[in-house]
Formats: C-alpha cells, structure tokens, sequence
C-alpha cells in the first residue's frame, strides 16, 4: 500500500496527447456491469500509467458512471495516479519492520542522488520515488521494489548503485 | 537417482533473494549433464532468514540447504546427487541429525501452513495427493449437512484470525440463518497491517486450501458466490490464485455442482485492491468490491444479515479458511487440542524487524511470547538487548520485555493493551525509539484514516504533531497527558475499528516506556539515538583518518579540518541531518 496519497496537481501535464481508442476494449469488458469502477481505472492505468483526464471522460460517458464518482474513487486510493509518472517506480518499503531498520536511510540517499524528494519523478521521466507500505518481504528488510523485481538487506549505497545501473542500461539501449 | 527430487522455494521472498537463478542454475546443470533428478518447486516454506532454499530428497532422507547461490549449488549437485555425499556445511535442516535450524522447524505445528513450502501450488494434482479436497469430498460420501459442517466448526473453537477473533462457527450461524435466494462468502485478503505477510505466503504456497475452505463455507451458508479481495501489492499471490481457480473449475471443484454435490453451485473470482488500509475493514471492504470509495458504515446490520450488494455475506479472513479444510477432515477435537480454554488451535505470525531468524511460524495457541522470539527466533539480532515486541500493528501495542512471558492467546495479549492481531510481530531492541514507533504508527493511521469520523480524521493529526513535536525537541509539560486524553475521545469517537485502535501504539507506549517520552520532553534527549534532531555528533579523535569526506558532504560547512588531521564538528552550526555519520567510512562520527 503506499503510505503518500496523490494530490492534485493544478499544472498536471495532460499535454502530450493520447490515444483513447486503447482503451476501448476495456469498456467493451466492463459497460454495463455493476462494480466496475475500480477495474475500470485499473485498466486505463494499466494502459497509460495513469488516469488521463480525457481517457476518464471517455469512461464515464461510454460506462454511464458519473465523473464525479469516478474521480471520487481514484483519489480515495492509493494506487491511482492522475499525473503521469517516470518509466520506473522506485518503491521503498516504509513499513514496520522497514521503518525500525532504517528504511530512511534508503530514502534519503535516493533522493540525493536522483535530485527529487519522494513522490517526485526525475526531469527525463525515468524514475518516480514512492514510499510503501510493507512489500511482504518483511525478513530482508529493508527493501524496495523496482518493476517486479524486489531487492533486499540494502543500504542507503546499494540502493543509489541499483538505481544508477538501470539508467547505464537505460542509456546503453538507447 | 530416479527417486531423487531438487525442490526450490519460490516464494515472493526467495525469489527476491535470488531463488529463480538457482532454480535456473540447477536446470542448466541437470541438462548439461543429462542428470536424472527431479526438479520441481515449491513455495514458502517460512525459513524467509535462509532464503534461497533448496530441498534435496533421496533414499536416504531429506536435506534443506539454505542461503544457496548459484556457487553454493554446483557444490551440492557435485557432492550430493553425484557423489551420494550431502554438504554438512549448508544444510540448515534434516531429520537425520541435529542443525543449526532444528529448534525453528521442530517447535512448530503446522496446519494452517501444512503444504506451505511442500508442494507445488501451481499444480492442483500436489494439493489433491495431500488430502486435497478431501473435506468436500468427505462433506458428500458421508452427506454431511449444513447444521453438521457449522457444529464442526463451532466445536473446533477456530476463532477469526484476522484480527477480531470472533468465533468462526457462530459468524457462519448467522449467515446460515439468514433467508435470502442470494448470499456471499469473502475472503479477507487486503493483510494491510505493514510488517506482516502471513496471508502472503498462505496463498502463494497452498491457494487451494484457501479456495477449499471457501468452499465448505458456501455449502455450510448456502452460497453461490464467492470473491477474494486480495491488495495488489501481491503480485505472485494473485497470479497463482488464478490458476489455482481455473484448475478447480477444470476438475469440477468449482461450477456446477461443485465437488460433485448435486445441487451445490459454487464459484469465485478475485478482486485486486486498490491500496486503502481501512478495505481491510469488512463493511469498507464490501463497499470497495462494489466499485465505491471504501468507507466504512454502521453496524447493525451486520454483513452476515446484510452484506455484499445487500445480501446476507460471510467474511473471513485467508488463514482462517485455510484452517477449515483440515478442522472437517480431522475432526473439531483435533483441532481442540492445541491451545488454552478460549483459544484453540494454532495460529501463524510473521517474525520481522531485529529478530535472528525473520519469517513465518505456525504455534500452538498458549505457547509464551518469549519462546517464540527466543526458541524458534534465535532471540535479537547482533546479540543485543530485548526490548519490546509490537504485535496486531497499527491498531496493536508494544509488549515490553517484562511481560514476554505472557502466553498466546487472545485474552491474555489483550490484557496487555496490544491485541493479537493478524499476526505481524515486529521485535525491538535497545536501538529503537518507542516514541519514533508510536509516530510512525499514527502518522500511518492518520493518512489511512478515511475522514469519516472527525474524531479520527482530526484527533489523529492533532497527536501526530505532539509527537513531532515531542521527537523533535520541542515536547512540553503536559504533553504525554494531552496524548492521552486525545487518544480516549478518538477509541470512544470512533465508528470503525480503525479510529477505534488507532491510538493503542501511543497508549501502549506511554504505559510501559513513559520515561522514553520523559526523557524526550524534559532532558531532550533520545535514549535510543533514534530521534536526529535530538542527537549531538562528534569526530571520535581515536578512528578519524582526516579523508575529509565529512567536511565536503556538510551540507552547513559546519566540519573543518585539514586532510589527514582529525576533524572537528561546530555544533552551532550542525543541523543534525546526519550526513556525516552515513557517509563516514571508518565509523569516526559519534552519536550521543
Ligand atoms: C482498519 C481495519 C483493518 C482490517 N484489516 C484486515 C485485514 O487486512 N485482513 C483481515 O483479514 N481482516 C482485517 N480486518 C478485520 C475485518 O474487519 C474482519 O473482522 C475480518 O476479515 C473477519 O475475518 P475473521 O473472522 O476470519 O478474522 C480489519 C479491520 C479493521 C477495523
Ligand atoms: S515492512 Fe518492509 S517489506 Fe514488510
């Protein structure tokens, strides 16, 4: 779960444009069935990695769901994000058994070394820093989450090193 | 070797330790050089402090081997399967003599976990070789009815175990007695107490246990369908629950007259949270599965007269339904006899924090606090002192380590202000801040809390800034009393057991470690050297090298010295940030 909640962001960057026929057959899945809200939104930030205002107006419409509920939702969870966030998701682990390990530590060095404060995504849209609430991975703590690879027992170091050797390959593929 | 089999653990936890290059290692080997072991997997097996592990088994018995890496394993094929001669060295566990794990598998009893860590969960054939489907199956030979599954239930004293404890048969009562054409079963697994993973490993180590027990529950309420509301957060659990759904359709476990009981129709689908601690509350739980923000809402009515879409719905939570399998195939009095007079049975908890041997353990009921962490956890990491443990997370308390010695059971950690719990158990020792753990707990309830109720809203945000307060050398006279009379009015204010438990982490820690927060307020110090703006740093003369890396990483130029001559630290200007202790290399800054 992450422990920062999304706040509205008055300049979010809507401007690149995007491609709502992607999500058409996801409407298709879900029009006319009840409890689709959440799903819906799964869907569409599956799609764009987050929840595009026109993408939403779009569901709304084509769903018959009020905007008003649907945005009522997406900021009463974590998980959804209404403004567009970097190629990877930094996840660091800020539950119990991470806090009273120094889940801090690991924060505070990324932020350092990538220049944002957590909940920011660097200029080149590469990283977004979060913070998180328990992985499950409880008995190597500290840990975070990149992708769907997690990472253990770390310091402050290994985490900036781990982060730094995703943007050489970043880099090299380019 | 035909008999031989290589297991390896895939847990979400081994494979973040690396498990899966093993895995791969061992494939590449078998293939190079034609061998004729079998490979298979498993999951979890609760040795997470080990992890990656790798079970060998041959004629001769059964070998663990633990913190296996892709060296550590071309030793044990060479040895073990090619030469017939087990590498000592690396097995933390066998039957046939004693290792250094002995003590934390064989103090266990296991039924909740009984495949976990055994079998293969993504293979329904596994499950089925070991009882699987048994119980159901037992429910129709023996035509089983309804009345009879719930009195075996209520006999074998299974109380919920997500936290509440209320008893299993008689929530099920209820929503049996409960008339309607359509009724729900749920399974809690939303595990949002953060430092606790039980839920986790159960269903990515046996997801049919789970899905087995939800069955017996539908046939004991009369149920048609079924949902299991598990957190995003859990990837690999979701994944194999999936399939483990769609291989018990294919076998008819699930459907049309589920398990072959005419007239039975069963099925279920999963529902991925959305990241809301409060969804682990069932009313808030069931208006998220309905698409709404999850709030929670007033009880009566109860979920088991109105729950889901408004009809009669029965919520449990993921070990709690993994325990019903084997209650109605064993019988209710071989449950019973595990545990004291009001808790019954078993009950699992995840050990963390600064504990030796961090992972899962299945106990009897009645066994003391202290042989958990001791026994089975090999007591505190680096040898160093014991000094609380946190169990039932945020809404639970801090046992302090005079009052280890009490036993497990729901009554007796109630007594001490912490509750039972889900199961986390995160251990402390001297190097913890009991007043930074009770802000770190309220500062997560204040941004879960939905904002309902003001008392919780408010009221947790007004105690959040007295601790910042007390933590960063600002507490005043009078603040500890504050906390208190604020914590009172929000359990009384309160509608869900959120707001209603929120303060225990602060009520908790006042009663048993008030002199920390004394300390805190009057002396300004952190005994703990936890809380930085509390903590003076100086260059210990004895281990500075003159490297100069402290004075170039001061972010107030508040350290100075020549290079190769001992650095001095202008307390006037340090901000406490710390800077200097992190990146030090010959551990010359002192904290006091
Ligand atoms: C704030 C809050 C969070 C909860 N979180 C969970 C949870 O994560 N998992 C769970 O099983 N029960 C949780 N519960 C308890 C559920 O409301 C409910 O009692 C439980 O699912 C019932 O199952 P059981 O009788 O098998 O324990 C939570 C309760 C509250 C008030
Ligand atoms: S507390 Fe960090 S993984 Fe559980």
């Amino acid at each position: 779960m992450r422990i920062a909640r999304i706040t509205r962001n008055a300049e979010a960057k809507d401007s690149d444009p995007i491609d709502l026929n992607l999500i058409t057959p996801l409407i298709n899945k879900y029009q006319g069935k009840k409890g689709a809200i959440i799903p819906l939104l799964q869907g569409c930030q599956e799609i764009y990695g987050f929840l595009p205002r026109p993408a939403m107006e779009k569901i709304a419409k084509d769903c018959a769901i009020n905007l008003s509920d649907m945005f009522g939702v997406a900021t009463f969870y974590a998980q959804f994000r209404l403004n567009p966030v970097g190629k990877h998701i930094v996840k660091v682990c800020h539950g119990t058994a991470c806090h009273v390990q120094n889940a801090n530590a690991i924060t505070e060095a990324l932020e350092e070394s990538l220049g944002i404060a957590d909940g920011e995504t660097t200029e080149d849209r590469l990283f977004t820093l979060e913070s998180v609430a328990c992985l499950g991975c409880c008995s190597l703590a500290p840990v975070m989450m990149i992708g769907d690879e997690t990472y253990g027992k770390l310091t402050g170091n290994q985490a900036v090193r781990i982060v730094k050797n995703i943007r050489i390959a970043e880099k090299q593929s380019n | 070797m035909e008999n031989t089999k290589v297991i390896v653990g895939l847990g979400s936890c081994g494979i973040a330790a690396g498990a899966n290059k093993v895995y791969d290692k061992i494939a590449a080997l078998k293939q190079a050089d034609n061998l004729s072991f079998e490979l298979k997997k498993t999951s979890c097996v609760g040795m997470c402090y080990r992890e990656p592990l790798v079970e060998i088994q041959d004629d001769t018995g059964t070998y663990l081997y633990g913190e296996v890496d892709e060296d550590k394993i071309i030793e044990i094929i060479e040895k073990h399967i090619n030469q017939h001669d087990p590498v000592k060295d690396f097995i933390v566990h066998t039957d046939l003599f004693k290792t250094i794990d002995n003590e934390y598998v064989d103090n266990q009893v296991k039924i909740a976990l009984r495949n976990c860590g055994y079998i293969d969960p993504e293979n329904i054939a596994e499950y089925e070789a070991n009882h699987g489907y048994g119980a159901m199956f037992k429910i129709r030979d023996e035509k089983i009815t309804q009345e009879q599954v719930i009195q075996n239930v209520l006999d074998s004293g299974l109380r919920g175990r997500g936290g509440g404890g209320f008893p299993t048969g008689m929530k099920w009562k209820f929503a049996y007695n409960s008339k309607s054409d359509e009724k729900y079963i749920i399974c809690n697994a939303d595990e949002g107490d953060p430092g606790a993973f039980m839920d986790r490993s159960l269903l990515e180590g046996d997801p049919h246990a789970v899905l087995e027990g939800m069955t017996i529950g539908a046939y004991a309420i009369g149920a048609h369908q079924g949902v299991i509301y598990c957190r995003a957060e859990y990837p690999l659990a979701i994944k194999r629950l999936q399939i483990a759904i769609d291989q018990a359709r294919e076998k008819g476990y699930l459907g049309k007259n589920a398990c072959g009981i005419e007239g039975f129709n069963f099925d279920m689908y999963i529902k991925e949270g959305a990241g809301a601690f409060v969804c682990g509350e069932e009313t808030a739980l069931m208006a998220s599965i309905e698409g709404k923000r999850g709030m929670p809402r007033k009880r009566p009515p109860f979920p088991a007269v109105s729950g889901l879409w408004k009809k009669p719905t029965n919520i449990n939570n993921v070990e709690t339904w993994a325990n019903i399998p084997w209650i109605l195939l064993h019988g209710p009095e071989a449950y019973a006899q595990y545990g004291t007079e009001k808790s019954k049975g078993t009950k699992v908890f995840a050990l963390a924090g600064k504990i030796k041997r961090s992972g899962l353990v299945e106990v009897p009921m009645g066994m003391t606090i202290r042989d958990v962490i001791f026994k089975l956890g090999g007591g505190i990491k680096d040898n160093k002192k014991f000094k609380a443990v946190q169990l039932g997370g945020p809404s639970g308390g801090c046992v302090p380590e005079y009052l280890a010695d009490t036993i497990i059971d729901y009554d007796s950690v109630n007594a001490t202000g912490a509750i039972m719990g889900s199961g986390g158990m995160v251990v402390m020792d001297e190097s913890t801040c009991m007043v930074d753990v009770a802000k770190f707990f309220l500062d997560f309830t204040r941004k879960e809390s939905c904002g309902k109720c003001t008392f919780c809203r408010i009221g947790t945000k007004r105690m959040l800034e007295i601790l910042e307060r007390i933590t960063e050398g600002k507490g005043e006279e009078g603040d500890i009393e504050r906390l208190e009379e604020l914590a009172h009015q929000i359990k009384d204010s309160s509608l869900c057991g959120l707001g209603q438990t929120a303060p225990n982490p602060v009520l908790t820690t006042i009663k048993y470690f008030r002199h920390e927060y004394e300390a805190h307020i009057r002396d300004k110090k952190c005994p703990a050297l936890v809380c930085k703006k509390l903590i003076t740093y100086e260059v210990n003369p004895e281990k500075c090298t003159g490297c100069t890396v402290c004075a170039k990483n001061c972010p107030t130029n508040a350290i100075s010295g020549e290079r190769k001559e001992i650095h001095l630290i202008d307390k006037e200007l340090c901000i406490q940030c710390g800077m200097c202790y992190t990146k030090c290399k010959f551990e010359a800054i002192k904290l006091s």
